[in-house]
Protein backbone atom coordinates (compact mmCIF):
# COMPACT_ATOMS: atom_id res chain seq x y z
CA UNK A 1 0.00 0.00 0.00
CA UNK A 2 2.79 2.40 0.96
CA UNK A 3 4.65 1.88 -2.31
CA UNK A 4 1.53 2.16 -4.48
CA UNK A 5 0.66 5.35 -2.60
CA UNK A 6 4.09 6.80 -3.33
CA UNK A 7 3.78 5.90 -7.01
CA UNK A 8 0.26 7.22 -7.23
CA UNK A 9 1.10 10.65 -5.84
CA UNK A 10 3.44 11.18 -8.76
CA UNK A 11 0.84 10.35 -11.38
CA UNK A 12 -0.07 13.35 -13.54
CA UNK A 13 -3.81 12.49 -13.50
CA UNK A 14 -4.04 12.70 -9.69
CA UNK A 15 -5.93 15.78 -8.50
CA UNK A 16 -4.30 17.50 -5.56
CA UNK A 17 -7.30 17.09 -3.24
CA UNK A 18 -7.10 13.27 -3.29
CA UNK A 19 -4.59 11.21 -1.32
CA UNK A 20 -4.05 8.73 -4.13
CA UNK A 21 -5.50 7.46 -7.41
CA UNK A 22 -7.44 4.73 -5.60
CA UNK A 23 -9.33 7.30 -3.52
CA UNK A 24 -9.89 9.46 -6.60
CA UNK A 25 -11.32 6.53 -8.56
CA UNK A 26 -13.61 5.52 -5.69
CA UNK A 27 -14.91 9.08 -5.28
CA UNK A 28 -15.62 9.26 -9.02
CA UNK A 29 -17.60 5.99 -8.96
CA UNK A 30 -19.71 7.12 -6.00
CA UNK A 31 -20.38 10.45 -7.71
CA UNK A 32 -21.47 8.68 -10.89
CA UNK A 33 -23.76 6.34 -8.95
CA UNK A 34 -25.39 9.25 -7.14
CA UNK A 35 -26.04 10.80 -10.57
CA UNK A 36 -27.48 7.49 -11.80
CA UNK A 37 -29.81 7.38 -8.78
CA UNK A 38 -31.22 10.74 -9.86
CA UNK A 39 -31.63 9.23 -13.34
CA UNK A 40 -33.51 6.27 -11.83
CA UNK A 41 -35.88 8.81 -10.25
CA UNK A 42 -36.14 10.74 -13.54
CA UNK A 43 -37.24 7.65 -15.47
CA UNK A 44 -39.12 6.46 -12.37
CA UNK A 45 -41.71 9.20 -12.79
CA UNK A 46 -42.47 7.96 -16.30
CA UNK A 47 -42.61 4.33 -15.16
CA UNK A 48 -45.05 5.50 -12.49
CA UNK A 49 -47.23 7.15 -15.16
CA UNK A 50 -47.10 3.93 -17.18
CA UNK A 51 -48.13 1.82 -14.17
CA UNK A 52 -51.02 4.11 -13.29
CA UNK A 53 -52.48 4.44 -16.79
CA UNK A 54 -51.97 0.80 -17.65
CA UNK A 55 -54.03 0.00 -14.57
CA UNK A 56 -56.67 2.54 -15.56
CA UNK A 57 -56.87 1.76 -19.30
CA UNK A 58 -55.88 -1.93 -19.72
CA UNK A 59 -57.75 -2.33 -23.03
CA UNK A 60 -56.22 0.75 -24.64
CA UNK A 61 -52.72 -0.27 -23.57
CA UNK A 62 -53.06 -3.81 -24.93
CA UNK A 63 -54.41 -2.50 -28.26
CA UNK A 64 -51.62 0.10 -28.59
CA UNK A 65 -48.91 -2.30 -27.43
CA UNK A 66 -49.90 -5.08 -29.83
CA UNK A 67 -49.69 -2.59 -32.69
CA UNK A 68 -45.96 -1.97 -32.07
CA UNK A 69 -43.42 -3.94 -34.12
CA UNK A 70 -42.15 -6.63 -31.73
CA UNK A 71 -39.48 -7.78 -34.24
CA UNK A 72 -37.86 -4.33 -34.44
CA UNK A 73 -38.17 -3.95 -30.66
CA UNK A 74 -36.55 -7.34 -30.14
CA UNK A 75 -33.72 -6.59 -32.57
CA UNK A 76 -33.08 -3.34 -30.73
CA UNK A 77 -32.91 -5.21 -27.42
CA UNK A 78 -30.26 -7.54 -28.87
CA UNK A 79 -28.35 -4.59 -30.37
CA UNK A 80 -28.31 -2.79 -27.03
CA UNK A 81 -27.17 -5.85 -25.06
CA UNK A 82 -24.36 -6.36 -27.62
CA UNK A 83 -23.38 -2.71 -27.16
CA UNK A 84 -23.23 -3.25 -23.39
CA UNK A 85 -20.87 -6.18 -23.95
CA UNK A 86 -18.60 -4.13 -26.23
CA UNK A 87 -18.66 -1.26 -23.70
CA UNK A 88 -17.71 -3.65 -20.86
CA UNK A 89 -14.85 -4.96 -23.04
CA UNK A 90 -13.73 -1.39 -23.80
CA UNK A 91 -13.46 -0.82 -20.04
CA UNK A 92 -11.57 -4.11 -19.72
CA UNK A 93 -9.04 -3.05 -22.35
CA UNK A 94 -8.66 0.36 -20.71
CA UNK A 95 -7.92 -1.40 -17.41
CA UNK A 96 -5.41 -3.74 -19.02
CA UNK A 97 -3.81 -0.97 -21.06
CA UNK A 98 -4.54 -2.01 -24.65
CA UNK A 99 -5.04 1.25 -26.53
CA UNK A 100 -5.83 -0.43 -29.85
CA UNK A 101 -8.50 -2.80 -28.50
CA UNK A 102 -9.93 -0.03 -26.37
CA UNK A 103 -10.52 2.13 -29.45
CA UNK A 104 -11.92 -0.82 -31.44
CA UNK A 105 -14.49 -1.64 -28.78
CA UNK A 106 -15.43 1.99 -28.16
CA UNK A 107 -16.09 2.40 -31.89
CA UNK A 108 -18.06 -0.86 -31.99
CA UNK A 109 -20.19 0.42 -29.10
CA UNK A 110 -20.83 3.63 -31.04
CA UNK A 111 -21.82 1.70 -34.17
CA UNK A 112 -24.28 -0.47 -32.19
CA UNK A 113 -25.67 2.59 -30.42
CA UNK A 114 -26.18 4.34 -33.77
CA UNK A 115 -27.84 1.19 -35.19
CA UNK A 116 -30.28 1.26 -32.28
CA UNK A 117 -31.18 4.87 -33.04
CA UNK A 118 -31.64 4.17 -36.76
CA UNK A 119 -34.04 1.30 -36.02
CA UNK A 120 -35.86 3.41 -33.43
CA UNK A 121 -36.09 6.25 -35.96
CA UNK A 122 -37.63 3.95 -38.58
CA UNK A 123 -40.23 2.88 -36.01
CA UNK A 124 -40.99 6.51 -35.20
CA UNK A 125 -41.34 7.35 -38.91
CA UNK A 126 -43.85 4.55 -39.31
CA UNK A 127 -45.87 5.76 -36.31
CA UNK A 128 -45.93 9.35 -37.64
CA UNK A 129 -47.02 8.09 -41.05
CA UNK A 130 -49.89 6.13 -39.46
CA UNK A 131 -51.00 9.17 -37.41
CA UNK A 132 -50.19 7.45 -34.15
CA UNK A 133 -48.23 10.34 -32.68
CA UNK A 134 -50.41 11.68 -29.84
CA UNK A 135 -51.71 15.02 -31.09
CA UNK A 136 -54.87 16.48 -32.59
CA UNK A 137 -54.17 14.39 -35.70
CA UNK A 138 -54.18 11.08 -33.79
CA UNK A 139 -56.09 8.42 -35.67
CA UNK A 140 -56.93 4.85 -34.67
CA UNK A 141 -58.81 2.72 -37.16
CA UNK A 142 -58.36 -0.77 -35.74
CA UNK A 143 -61.02 -2.42 -33.58
CA UNK A 144 -61.04 -1.70 -29.85
CA UNK A 145 -62.24 -3.90 -27.00
CA UNK A 146 -65.51 -2.93 -25.31
CA UNK A 147 -65.19 -0.02 -22.90
CA UNK A 148 -62.00 1.23 -24.55
CA UNK A 149 -61.79 4.58 -26.32
CA UNK A 150 -59.35 6.04 -28.82
CA UNK A 151 -58.21 8.40 -26.05
CA UNK A 152 -57.09 5.37 -24.02
CA UNK A 153 -54.91 4.18 -26.90
CA UNK A 154 -53.62 7.71 -27.36
CA UNK A 155 -52.49 7.68 -23.71
CA UNK A 156 -50.48 4.56 -24.45
CA UNK A 157 -48.78 6.28 -27.39
CA UNK A 158 -48.14 9.38 -25.31
CA UNK A 159 -46.27 7.26 -22.76
CA UNK A 160 -44.56 5.25 -25.53
CA UNK A 161 -43.15 8.38 -27.18
CA UNK A 162 -42.20 10.03 -23.86
CA UNK A 163 -40.35 6.99 -22.51
CA UNK A 164 -38.62 5.86 -25.71
CA UNK A 165 -37.90 9.50 -26.61
CA UNK A 166 -36.19 10.18 -23.28
CA UNK A 167 -34.32 6.90 -23.65
CA UNK A 168 -33.20 7.83 -27.18
CA UNK A 169 -32.02 11.23 -25.91
CA UNK A 170 -29.86 9.40 -23.36
CA UNK A 171 -28.44 7.24 -26.16
CA UNK A 172 -27.52 10.35 -28.16
CA UNK A 173 -25.77 11.86 -25.12
CA UNK A 174 -24.01 8.51 -24.62
CA UNK A 175 -22.78 8.56 -28.22
CA UNK A 176 -21.35 12.06 -27.60
CA UNK A 177 -19.49 10.80 -24.52
CA UNK A 178 -18.15 7.83 -26.52
CA UNK A 179 -16.89 10.12 -29.28
CA UNK A 180 -15.02 12.08 -26.61
CA UNK A 181 -13.52 8.82 -25.26
CA UNK A 182 -12.44 7.62 -28.71
CA UNK A 183 -10.59 10.92 -29.27
CA UNK A 184 -8.75 10.81 -25.94
CA UNK A 185 -8.10 7.06 -26.17
CA UNK A 186 -6.52 7.73 -29.58
CA UNK A 187 -4.35 10.39 -27.94
CA UNK A 188 -3.28 7.72 -25.42
CA UNK A 189 -4.69 9.46 -22.36
CA UNK A 190 -6.08 6.38 -20.63
CA UNK A 191 -3.76 4.02 -18.79
CA UNK A 192 -4.28 1.12 -16.35
CA UNK A 193 -3.73 3.69 -13.57
CA UNK A 194 -6.10 6.33 -14.93
CA UNK A 195 -9.18 5.55 -17.03
CA UNK A 196 -12.03 6.91 -14.93
CA UNK A 197 -13.84 8.53 -17.91
CA UNK A 198 -14.05 5.14 -19.67
CA UNK A 199 -15.26 3.40 -16.51
CA UNK A 200 -17.87 6.09 -15.70
CA UNK A 201 -19.20 6.34 -19.27
CA UNK A 202 -19.53 2.55 -19.09
CA UNK A 203 -21.74 2.90 -16.00
CA UNK A 204 -23.92 5.41 -17.83
CA UNK A 205 -24.17 3.24 -20.94
CA UNK A 206 -25.17 0.15 -18.93
CA UNK A 207 -27.77 2.22 -17.07
CA UNK A 208 -29.38 3.23 -20.37
CA UNK A 209 -29.33 -0.46 -21.34
CA UNK A 210 -31.18 -1.34 -18.10
CA UNK A 211 -33.90 1.22 -18.87
CA UNK A 212 -34.46 -0.50 -22.22
CA UNK A 213 -34.47 -3.96 -20.56
CA UNK A 214 -37.63 -2.75 -18.78
CA UNK A 215 -39.11 -0.71 -21.65
CA UNK A 216 -39.06 -3.61 -24.10
CA UNK A 217 -41.38 -5.97 -22.17
CA UNK A 218 -43.54 -3.16 -20.79
CA UNK A 219 -44.18 -1.41 -24.11
CA UNK A 220 -43.88 -4.21 -26.69
CA UNK A 221 -44.70 -7.50 -24.99
CA UNK A 222 -47.34 -7.20 -22.27
CA UNK A 223 -50.71 -8.18 -23.73
CA UNK A 224 -49.24 -10.15 -26.65
CA UNK A 225 -50.89 -13.33 -25.37
CA UNK A 226 -54.29 -11.68 -25.92
CA UNK A 227 -53.65 -11.13 -29.64
CA UNK A 228 -56.18 -12.56 -32.08
CA UNK A 229 -55.41 -16.12 -33.08
CA UNK A 230 -54.16 -17.15 -29.65
CA UNK B 1 -8.20 -2.13 -2.13
CA UNK B 2 -7.12 -1.93 -5.72
CA UNK B 3 -9.39 -1.99 -8.73
CA UNK B 4 -10.89 -5.39 -9.51
CA UNK B 5 -10.64 -6.31 -13.17
CA UNK B 6 -13.55 -8.50 -14.26
CA UNK B 7 -12.36 -11.21 -16.65
CA UNK B 8 -13.57 -11.36 -20.25
CA UNK B 9 -15.03 -14.79 -19.55
CA UNK B 10 -17.40 -13.35 -16.93
CA UNK B 11 -18.55 -10.69 -19.42
CA UNK B 12 -19.29 -13.32 -22.08
CA UNK B 13 -21.21 -15.54 -19.63
CA UNK B 14 -23.35 -12.58 -18.51
CA UNK B 15 -23.90 -11.60 -22.15
CA UNK B 16 -25.12 -15.15 -22.88
CA UNK B 17 -27.48 -15.02 -19.90
CA UNK B 18 -28.89 -11.66 -21.08
CA UNK B 19 -29.48 -13.02 -24.59
CA UNK B 20 -31.18 -16.11 -23.16
CA UNK B 21 -33.37 -13.88 -20.97
CA UNK B 22 -34.38 -11.81 -24.00
CA UNK B 23 -35.35 -14.91 -25.97
CA UNK B 24 -37.24 -16.30 -22.98
CA UNK B 25 -39.20 -13.09 -22.40
CA UNK B 26 -40.30 -12.92 -26.07
CA UNK B 27 -41.39 -16.58 -26.11
CA UNK B 28 -43.17 -16.32 -22.73
CA UNK B 29 -45.05 -13.20 -23.85
CA UNK B 30 -46.79 -15.11 -26.67
CA UNK B 31 -47.99 -17.95 -24.44
CA UNK B 32 -51.26 -17.35 -22.61
CA UNK B 33 -50.39 -17.86 -18.94
CA UNK B 34 -53.66 -16.41 -17.63
CA UNK B 35 -54.71 -20.01 -16.90
CA UNK B 36 -52.25 -20.08 -14.00
CA UNK B 37 -53.53 -16.83 -12.48
CA UNK B 38 -54.66 -13.51 -13.88
CA UNK B 39 -51.63 -11.37 -14.79
CA UNK B 40 -49.15 -14.26 -14.82
CA UNK B 41 -47.64 -12.97 -18.11
CA UNK B 42 -46.84 -9.64 -16.45
CA UNK B 43 -45.20 -11.33 -13.47
CA UNK B 44 -43.05 -13.54 -15.74
CA UNK B 45 -42.00 -10.60 -17.98
CA UNK B 46 -41.06 -8.41 -15.02
CA UNK B 47 -39.23 -11.20 -13.19
CA UNK B 48 -37.04 -11.81 -16.25
CA UNK B 49 -36.42 -8.06 -16.63
CA UNK B 50 -35.41 -7.71 -12.96
CA UNK B 51 -33.01 -10.67 -13.24
CA UNK B 52 -31.44 -9.18 -16.41
CA UNK B 53 -31.10 -5.76 -14.79
CA UNK B 54 -29.53 -7.29 -11.68
CA UNK B 55 -26.94 -9.12 -13.80
CA UNK B 56 -26.04 -5.88 -15.60
CA UNK B 57 -25.71 -3.96 -12.31
CA UNK B 58 -23.65 -6.64 -10.55
CA UNK B 59 -21.26 -7.61 -13.34
CA UNK B 60 -21.21 -5.06 -16.20
CA UNK B 61 -21.39 -2.19 -13.70
CA UNK B 62 -18.98 -3.96 -11.30
CA UNK B 63 -21.17 -3.43 -8.23
CA UNK B 64 -20.45 -6.96 -7.04
CA UNK B 65 -16.78 -6.00 -6.70
CA UNK B 66 -17.40 -2.50 -5.34
CA UNK B 67 -17.17 -1.09 -1.84
CA UNK B 68 -20.01 -1.15 0.70
CA UNK B 69 -20.59 2.56 0.18
CA UNK B 70 -21.49 2.00 -3.49
CA UNK B 71 -23.79 -0.87 -2.48
CA UNK B 72 -25.62 1.50 -0.13
CA UNK B 73 -26.06 4.14 -2.86
CA UNK B 74 -27.38 1.58 -5.39
CA UNK B 75 -29.75 -0.16 -2.96
CA UNK B 76 -31.05 3.18 -1.65
CA UNK B 77 -31.79 4.29 -5.24
CA UNK B 78 -33.96 1.27 -6.02
CA UNK B 79 -35.55 1.36 -2.56
CA UNK B 80 -36.71 4.95 -3.16
CA UNK B 81 -38.06 3.92 -6.56
CA UNK B 82 -40.11 1.30 -4.69
CA UNK B 83 -41.43 4.01 -2.35
CA UNK B 84 -42.48 6.04 -5.41
CA UNK B 85 -44.51 3.14 -6.82
CA UNK B 86 -46.00 1.75 -3.61
CA UNK B 87 -47.07 5.00 -1.99
CA UNK B 88 -48.44 6.51 -5.21
CA UNK B 89 -50.43 3.41 -6.11
CA UNK B 90 -51.75 2.91 -2.58
CA UNK B 91 -53.05 6.47 -2.75
CA UNK B 92 -54.70 6.18 -6.17
CA UNK B 93 -56.21 2.75 -5.52
CA UNK B 94 -57.82 3.90 -2.29
CA UNK B 95 -59.51 6.89 -3.93
CA UNK B 96 -63.00 6.07 -5.09
CA UNK B 97 -63.32 9.04 -7.46
CA UNK B 98 -60.30 8.04 -9.49
CA UNK B 99 -61.39 4.44 -9.93
CA UNK B 100 -64.99 5.43 -10.66
CA UNK B 101 -64.43 8.05 -13.39
CA UNK B 102 -65.15 6.41 -16.73
CA UNK B 103 -63.80 7.85 -19.96
CA UNK B 104 -66.15 9.84 -22.20
CA UNK B 105 -67.51 7.46 -24.87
Amino acid sequence: MATSHAEATHHSALQHHFDNLEQQREAGSIGMWVFLVTEIMFFGGLFMAYLLYRYKFPGGFVAGSNHLDVVLGGINTVVLICSSLTMALAVYFAQTGSRRNQIIFLVLTMILGAAFLVIKGSEYAEKFRDHLFPSTGFRWEAALPAGTTVQNVQMFYWIYFAMTGLHALHMIIGLGCLAFLVYYAYRGRYTPEYHAPVELTGLYWHFVDIVWIFLFPLLYLLGRHLEAGH
Amino acid sequence: MSEHIVSKKVYFVIFGALMLGTLLTVVAAKVDLDGLFHGANTVVALTIAVIKATLVVLYFMHVRYSTRLIWVVVVAGFFWLGILFVLTMSDYLSRDWWMRVTPVP
